[in-house]
């Protein structure tokens, strides 16, 4: 750093120099703050998202940095939530890449004390074996001498933060298979 | 709202700073009431009598917008002599059968209208077809009908009513509202709801000083409305005011329902619920609904945009099994499984414990911690074969087996519990593309920025392997049981190394195409000939000419205050519902202030900010021929499209289980007897199913007993924190900022009690008792009601066992009764008791319960009668 660009550097010059009479605004900035990048800067790329908590659907921009996601900030863009989030919406990039997500499948078998971790194709193969199994079981051609063509051995309940396009799976899958018994939160 | 919809309340506050006045009504002073010109805090549970009171003022003053109510509802049409009000029947409606706990509709009809087969809804229907068993129409109503339409109203008779625009005659529906609301008077109100009547008279006055030609009126409420026996007729309450004021269909006007979850809008719409289809299609009624054209017949309106209900119902039959539906096998609709009475969730938990259902899928929810009477989910679960948990983390309701609070008081024992339970890691928003629809029917798509870690998965992922791997298992299968999940269309494409369904593709098939495989632009190109694919009607245009519209993202500033290019909302991206009231009935705006939509003279067409809620070309001068259908048959002055008359509806002829208009009752467990009618409570309230030892019901009023449950309790949400906890109580951030259950009480009930503030309370009703910290505030306002010094204790309900902060669930001391038409429970008033100090331990703690029935006289009889 030269003598000049030293003196250019002192708050107090700058102050008066550049029309911050009080020190309060950018002459007030040290070297260091300069210097500082927002998370966000070096992200490789922005991806358009939506805020998973509540029903305002505050729009998010999600930052990736090789392959991982680094920052969730609010979208500036959209005309419902002008860039703003609440605690929760500025929390979700702990609720995506946080310590208490968990990724491995787990099983507790009938009458165990503890949990095992099983592979999640093992799991796929066991649930769909006991849905044929129970659907089998409960089901029912006739209720009190009407035919319902139905089984009333599973049941679901789905949380209200899924996506249409998963609700729209699991009504036409569990439909197909007989069942009524296909709860929301919305009813709760 | 600035507590639990903080970014939405931004725009409250815009409003604020332009003039508007904020009238905030809450048990509870909130951030909101902080920043509102009138906080008006009530009794949990009585708000029927107080908007009923308002409903009074305003038709006892001439406040209502007459034009408005002449021209666009159905205020001036006649009864038939056969109905009788709740004035005249000391709280009950005419057509009550006591024995069967349900309500006949046949007398809450329109005068003038050919009452015969198909009148009123499908239950009717079955019962007019012959049906003189009353178990098998009770059955048919307690399936949730009233809920089906859900984007409009139910069937009428055909014809045209007899009406009197003058509004005068004494059986125009005008006349029976103002006899209705009659004794909803200041006095009334401040007896129910402890409201005193200075308050109660400025709200009023800023109401109807804030209604017209020049200004309007928004209400918004959470969803904890709808959380009471009598949750719909709240909401109907609201709706009753706001047509009488003009405030519907117009800018800063209608009702909105402020949802707490990303996408609870979208739930109904494309619904995993019992008793409907995609687009409120209603489930097919095992009595009744044996084949296609008896499902039309008894479920389409001949009027308006549900008279199209077979195209609909045909265009979803072919999205769900393709080229195997077709006109010769009634396009597969005996594929669909029957209902024979309520299916809900509640139903569910009962039909656990008798052993009955076996398997139970939970889909990023948590019932252990959320649901009414969180205890018996707890039961219930640990009473079947097999229970699959797809969360983020180990909630509740994954290791209720393993540290449950019924695992501490011995009432469970681990080893015992036979439960195989699977918890299957779920995937974040971040890491899968699809759309989520909010609280104002706009959906929006989220992308997939990365792909999920581990074995964490999106539920499409689930639920499409799922299927394909029991298709898989059942293939070649002869069975005629297996022949609708093996003819299902179960194809989507996949992509990447997890083989992740392409969500845009499910989109396509919810909007659906035509015979070409063309993307549709408009459920009005339905057919009901098999040649289009529509999963969701009310959808259909979200992936017009092949674009995702959900996904458009034209930034607000570059684009008009509706901002139509933001998202797509239903139906056909309208913003605000049957704007065509926005105008008057010549098609000009009510006001310059108030223009949102208009009939362009000079091009014969709607046009304005918004796209227009009515047919494009429809002139407002145009009248139906005699002989006009669907929605040619609804005139030009009949904003409400998806209404069978087109109108906004003062009275409900049918559609609803208990009651054309709404009435004052007190909630299930209440310390107060009904002041206005000798009926307590919802004579129709859905309680019966839901006889259990552990959910019993309090004496109330002047019952013997009563005096043990002396304060009104409600539950609520915290800023921080969401529902249940499942997406908030694993985040270290959040978990600090909320660490810790607690109940609020006002000093006076602190003084009352011996309660400390930061220290601990036990709070005990009939079905269980619970520990808090105490939060000592005047925030909670003690009311005077009926002469009496009433006090309330606050709940947030987000807590567990499990997480960053526990505690225990406010759930555990609500009951199961359930509002009759759509089976919510009632959890946001409820009587208990609060004592110093923490709660027992072990078995005592259950000790501690039954000592309180014991001495309340409880037992299964205690709040089931009528
Ligand atoms: S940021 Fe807050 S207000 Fe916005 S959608 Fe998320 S939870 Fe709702």
């Amino acid at each position: 750093m030269g003598v000049r660009s030293w003196i250019e550097e002192w708050p107090v010059l700058r102050q008066v120099a550049d029309s911050d009479p009080l020190g309060r605004g950018a002459a007030a900035k040290s070297g260091a703050s300069k210097h500082l990048a927002p998370r966000v800067a070096t992200a490789d790329k922005v991806v358009k998202s939506i805020c998973p908590y509540c029903a305002v659907g505050c729009g998010q921009n999600v930052y990736v940095k090789e392959g991982k996601v680094v920052q969730i900030e609010g979208d500036p863009q959209s005309p419902v939530s002008r860039g703003r989030l609440c605690p929760k919406g500025s929390a979700s990039l702990q609720l995506t890449t946080g310590p208490a997500r968990r990724h491995q499948v787990m099983y507790r078998r009938p009458h165990a004390t503890e949990w095992e971790v099983i592979p999640l194709e093992q799991a796929m193969d066991m649930i769909a074996d006991r849905v044929i199994k129970s659907r089998r079981g409960r089901w029912q051609w006739e209720a009190n001498g009407t035919r319902v063509r139905r089984t009333m051995g599973i049941a679901t309940l789905g949380g209200a933060t899924l996506d249409n396009e998963e609700n729209y799976l699991i009504k036409k899958l569990f439909t197909a298979l007989g069942a009524i018994q296909i709860e929301n939160q919305a009813r709760v | 709202m600035a507590e639990c919809h903080p970014v939405g309340f931004q725009w409250v506050m815009e409003a604020k700073a332009r003039g508007a006045k904020l009238i905030h009504v809450d048990p509870r002073f909130t951030r909101t009431s902080a920043l509102a010109d009138i906080h008006v805090p009530l009794r949990a549970g009585t708000d029927i009598a107080f908007l009923g009171g308002i409903i009074n003022y305003v038709l006892q003053n001439d406040k209502y917008f007459r034009e408005y109510v002449v021209a666009y509802t159905n205020a001036p049409v006649i009864l038939t002599e056969d109905f009788a009000d709740t004035e005249d029947l000391d709280g009950v409606f005419s057509g009550f059968d006591p024995e069967h706990r349900s309500y006949d509709f046949h007398t809450w009809q329109y005068q003038g209208l050919a009452v015969q087969a198909a009148s009123g809804e499908r239950d009717q229907e079955y019962e007019d077809r012959g049906g003189q068993d009353r178990e098998r129409v009770s059955a048919v109503r307690e399936a949730g009908r009233g809920e089906a339409h859900g984007s409009g109203g139910a069937k009428i008779p055909s014809g045209s009513p007899d009406t009197d625009e003058t509004l005068s005659h004494p059986r125009c529906i005008f006349q029976v509202l103002k006899r209705h609301f009659a004794r909803y008077t200041p006095q009334t109100v401040e007896d129910i709801c402890g409201i005193p009547q200075e308050t109660f008279r400025q709200v009023c006055e800023l109401l109807t000083e804030n209604s017209g030609r020049d200004r309007t009126t928004a209400f918004a409420y959470a969803v904890g409305w709808t959380q009471h026996t009598v949750g719909v007729q709240y909401i109907r309450t609201a709706a009753i005011l706001q047509t009488l004021l003009g405030n519907i269909g117009r800018p800063g006007g209608g009702i909105m329902a402020l949802r707490g979850h990303a996408s609870i809008q979208g739930s109904t719409d494309i619904p995993t619920l019992f008793n409907l289809l995609p687009g409120y299609l209603p489930m097919p009624h095992a009595y009744g609904n044996q084949t296609l054209d008896t499902f039309i017949e008894a479920e389409s309106t001949e009027k308006g945009y549900w008279a199209n209900m077979r195209a609909y119902m045909v265009s979803l039959l072919k999205a769900y099994w393709g080229a195997k539906a077709t006109p010769e096998n009634d396009f597969c609709f005996d594929y669909l499984p029957r209902l024979t009475g309520s299916h809900s969730t509640y139903e569910t938990v009962m039909a656990q414990l008798a052993g009955d259902c076996k398997g139970y899928f939970l889909y990023g929810e948590n019932p252990a911690v959320g649901s009414a009477n969180a205890k018996m989910q707890r039961l219930g679960m640990a009473s079947l074969d097999w229970l699959v948990v797809l969360d983020f983390s180990l909630i509740e309701s994954a290791t209720w087996w393993k540290d449950g609070p019924e695992i501490e008081t011995g009432e469970l024992r681990t080893e015992d519990i036979g439960t195989e339970v699977f918890f299957m890691p779920a995937a974040a928003h971040t890491e899968k593309a699809g759309s989520y629809t909010n609280t104002q029917r706009l959906l929006q798509w989220h992308h997939q920025a990365v792909e999920s870690p581990g074995d964490a998965r999106s539920d499409l992922w689930f639920t499409f392997h799922l299927g394909r791997k029991i298709r898989e298992k059942l293939a070649g299968s002869t069975d005629e049981m297996d022949r609708p999940i093996l003819d299902l269309t179960w194809d989507y494409p996949t992509q990447g190394r997890l083989a992740e369904p392409d969500a845009e593709a499910v989109l396509a098939e919810i909007n659906g195409w035509d015979s070409n495989g063309r993307p549709l632009a408009s459920y009005e190109q339905l057919n009901s000939d098999g040649s289009t694919v529509c999963g969701c009607w009310i959808y259909c245009g979200v992936y017009a000419n092949g674009v995702n519209q959900a996904a458009r993202r034209r930034p607000a500033g570059e684009q008009n205050w509706v901002a139509n290019e933001w998202g797509w909302a239903w139906p056909a991206n309208r913003r605000i519902l049957y704007n065509r009231a926005s105008a008057d009935p010549d098609g000009k705006p009510w006001s310059e202030r108030k223009a949102l939509v208009w009939w362009d003279q000079e091009k014969a067409m709607w046009a304005g900010h918004d796209v227009p809620d009515f047919s494009a070309a429809k002139s407002p001068h145009y009248r139906p021929p005699a002989a006009a259908r669907g929605a040619e048959a609804l005139s030009g002055i009949d904003p409400f499209v998806m209404q069978a008359d087109g109108k906004a509806w003062l009275f409900v002829p049918v559609g609803l289980t208990d009651g054309p208009l709404p009435a004052h009752y007190e909630p299930q467990d209440s310390p107060f007897r009904n002041r206005l009618y000798t009926q307590q409570r919802n004579p129709v309230r859905q309680v019966l199913p839901f006889r259990h030892p552990d959910n019993r019901l309090q004496p109330s009023g002047d019952q013997p007993g009563s005096e043990l449950f002396p304060y009104v309790a409600t539950t609520y949400r915290l800023t921080e924190h969401h529902t249940a906890g499942g997406m908030t109580r694993w985040l270290p951030y959040l978990a600090e900022l909320q660490p810790e259950f607690f109940c609020e009480v006002s000093p006076e009930l602190a003084a009352q009690r011996g309660l400390e503030h930061l220290g601990w309370a036990t709070v005990i009703t009939a079905r269980n008792v619970v520990e808090c910290r105490v939060l000592v505030t005047d925030r909670m306002t003690p009311l005077t009601v009926q002469g009496r010094r009433m006090h309330q204790v606050g709940l947030p309900y987000h807590w567990g066992v499990a997480g960053y902060t526990t505690g225990d669930s406010a759930n555990d001391l609500t009951g199961m009764s359930l509002d009759p038409n759509v089976h919510i429970q009632e959890v946001k008033a409820f009587a208990c008791d609060i004592q110093p100090g923490r709660r027992p331990r072990g078995p005592a703690r259950a000790e501690l319960v039954a000592s309180y029935q014991r001495r309340a006289g409880i037992t299964e009889q205690t709040g089931m009668e009528i």
